[in-house]
């Protein structure tokens, strides 16, 4: 006969929702891999969340600032017109499918994107834990935004590390950090992306122990990082749930999101993993494609395990474990790693991670923009690419909804160049 | 097998002697391989105590410019783990007593995998390892398979390990201490004596380990100060700077690059018999 204590083990490995362990680690993914300069301060952050996720006080200042703040519920939108343009391209196959398309409106957020989500959570645990001085990395600027805007709000100092090369191809959001008041560090090191910032923000912590709290901006780095970023993001799923038993009685059948570091995905599947008639699809930057070398950003697709930035998770990595730079037309995607609780979704077989490329995603940019009126940032850009193959392949009763996670106002100048369009 | 490893009897006969050790960190491969073996083969002579040797890696998040470009030097010439396990294979046909540290960060020993490079730095001769990113959490991935293969896994206590915490640092080190002199990546801010001092002597209150002190130290002077404080002084940006500094415009070495090296080396380790 089995004991209590079994039959508890048993009910935690018929979950997908039970991660991480007390050390961090999903599988053998995520853990705590830190110098040691930084270990005493991410044990305090472990202590400091559990207390705040223990406190309702916490839980309504948080929630009083998405609704009021934020704007959220964000809206859960039936895709018309898109819905009907991607059924006749089915018909034109030979089918009669097209599954009805929803799209999360996290973009329509206060500052754009899913990224204020995490950054309230996170701000209001810097107030707890006493922090004076906020740092951050960015690559699309999104988070980086969001993190300067929660820093205007709470009247904190705030400092943002960016690749020169993202400064460069992100100037609409550099300009809007400035205009919030942050002090803008752009990072020359490696290829000058998400990489070498989220090095150089590491480098500045690990010098500022005392005053200073990361913001870290994805569902990556080291334990607790993974766990809280996701709590904070996973409001995207649990409003889905509700919004489409509002709007069709049943839960959705299929959800799509893109991957970087993996927020808006995980904030968006994470309360959905243990319904299994739920198909989940995670989609990566295949850049050039998978096949070039060095030439996408799709650490699960394309990537081996390895360690880096506090984790250990699917890298983009040489053989001789040499993190590669990876590339993407998207500055938010374009990151060698991807968050650990991804990895091991993908090692169960629970979410399948897909790639979709540059071009794909501009096609599906322009398609979105024009059929539905809504400009999509580069990154669910990828997400959307990924929907036209696969709505039509689905019967019309299936209900899929994809993270509409960033607008794409700071991607126009970016996509008129690729376009040849002259603005 | 003597349980007295070769760290160990370096550092009783630093103690016989009565002066602080040096410890030199050059990064494998810079700027090339040859040039860095020639580094490598003069220290010793040069008065370098124990040798740090830095597994170079495209994202090291714990170190400060110099170290950086140190590593990216040698990554760019081509510079792979078998070859830094060459170096100290050769280095071990000429010279059986300066022990050898492997530092750098966990990847590319995970990659490598763990047990084929325990055996295999084991055989060329390797006696200590230093992995950056594996804190005391972490120790059953590489910490404790390293020293049931015979090697010391040296620790780095730092200004935030406080006295709660510094049991569970100690627990698993063996070899000698490294004491991280500020908050902050390698070769940056200048350490401050007093501070270091009294840290130093709190840290001896709870193990017999020798301890050496590093990031920060550029000069002799310094390193003069340090050594009255602490059993090791460990000088690293400034060796690598010395090489930076050496090179021509298209980064290759040249005639001084060699000498400049171990020059510094050479009034360091006066500096320290000075004391």
């Amino acid at each position: 006969m089995s004991t209590a204590t079994d039959q508890a083990q048993d009910a935690k490995l018929n979950t997908y929702r039970g991660g991480p362990d007390e050390r961090g680690h999903f599988g053998i993914f995520g853990g705590r891999f830190v110098a040691e300069t930084l270990m005493p301060l991410i044990l305090d952050l472990e202590k400091a969340y559990n207390d705040a996720k223990a406190d309702p006080a916490f839980h309504a200042e948080l929630s009083h600032l998405n609704t009021h703040y934020s704007g959220r519920p964000s809206p859960l939108y039936y895709a018309e017109r898109l819905t009907e343009h991607l059924r006749g391209v089915a018909a034109a196959n030979g089918g009669d499918g097209g599954a009805k398309i929803y799209f999360k409106r996290d973009e329509l957020n206060h500052t754009g994107s899913h990224k204020i989500n995490n950054c309230l959570g996170q701000i209001l645990l810097a107030k707890r834990m006493g922090k004076t001085r906020i740092i951050a990395e960015t690559g699309a600027g999104q988070h980086g935004v969001a993190v300067a805007t929660v820093c205007a709000r709470f009247g904190l100092p705030c400092e943002i590390f960016m690749g020169a090369t993202d400064v460069e191809r992100q100037k609409p959001n550099v300009a809007r950090m400035h205009m919030l008041k942050a002090k803008i560090n752009p990072v020359t090191s490696g290829a000058g992306t998400l990489k070498d910032a989220m090095n150089e923000a590491l480098r500045d912590w690990v010098t500022n122990v005392d005053n200073t709290y990361y913001i870290i901006g994805t569902a990556a780095g080291p334990h607790p990082y993974p766990e809280l970023v996701r709590d904070f993001q996973s409001i995207i799923g649990k409003e889905v749930r509700e919004q489409m038993q509002a709007a069709e009685g049943r839960l959705p059948d299929t959800l799509v999101a893109c991957i970087g570091g993996g927020s808006n995905a995980i904030g968006l599947f994470h309360p959905f993993l243990d319904d299994d008639s739920v198909k989940i699809y995670g989609v990566e930057a295949g850049g050039h494609g998978i096949e070039v070398e060095n030439g996408h950003a799709a650490s699960m697709t394309g990537g081996t395990p390895g360690v880096l930035h506090g984790n250990r998770t699917f890298l983009l990595q040489d053989s001789e474990g040499q993190i590669l730079e990876g590339h993407s037309i998207s500055a938010g995607l374009d990151y060698p790693g991807v968050g650990p609780e991804h990895a091991w979704l993908k090692d169960t077989g629970r979410v399948n991670y897909v790639p979709a490329t540059d071009s794909e995603a501009l096609q599906a940019f322009q398609l979105c923009a024009q059929l539905e009126g809504i400009i999509p940032a580069l990154e669910p850009s990828h997400a959307l690419a990924f929907v036209t193959k696969l709505a039509p392949t689905l019967p019309k009763d299936n209900l899929l909804v994809m993270n509409m996670c960033g607008r794409g106002d700071k991607d126009v100048f970016a996509v008129a160049g690729y376009l040849g369009i002259d603005i | 097998m003597s349980t007295q490893t070769r760290i160990d009897r370096r550092f009783a006969e630093l103690k016989r002697e009565g002066r602080p050790g040096l410890v030199t960190f050059i990064t494998a491969g810079d700027p090339d391989l040859e040039t860095s073996k020639q580094i490598l083969f003069g220290l010793p002579a040069a008065g370098a105590d124990v040798i740090e040797l830095g597994m170079p890696f495209s994202d090291p998040m714990a170190d400060g410019p110099a170290i950086q470009a140190s590593s990216l030097r040698a990554l760019k010439a081509g510079q792979k783990m078998r070859d830094t396990l060459d170096m100290v294979a050769e280095f071990r046909k000429q010279d059986q007593d300066t022990p050898i540290v492997l530092m750098g960060y966990y990847n590319p020993i995970y990659v490598y995998p763990n047990d084929k490079f325990l055996v295999e730095a084991r055989e060329a001769g390797v006696d200590g390892l230093i992995v950056v990113d594996l804190p005391p959490e972490t120790d059953d991935e590489l910490c404790i398979p390293a020293a049931e293969a015979g090697l010391n896994f040296i620790r780095l206590v730092t200004p935030t390990t406080d006295e709660k915490r510094l049991p569970k640092v100690l627990q698993n080190t063996s070899g000698f201490l490294y004491y991280v002199s500020i908050t902050g990546i390698t070769g940056t801010a200048a350490p401050d004596v007093n501070k270091v001092h009294k840290r130093i002597e709190l840290i001896k209150q709870s193990t017999a380990l020798p301890v050496a002190v590093g990031f920060g130290v550029k000069s002799a002077e310094q390193a003069k100060a340090l050594g009255a404080v602490a059993d090791a002084v460990v000088v690293g940006s400034a060796l690598v700077g010395a090489i930076a500094q050496n090179l021509n415009e298209d980064g290759t070495s040249t005639s001084k690059t060699v000498p400049a090296v171990l020059d510094l080396v050479g009034s360091l380790a006066a500096a320290l018999r000075a004391v």
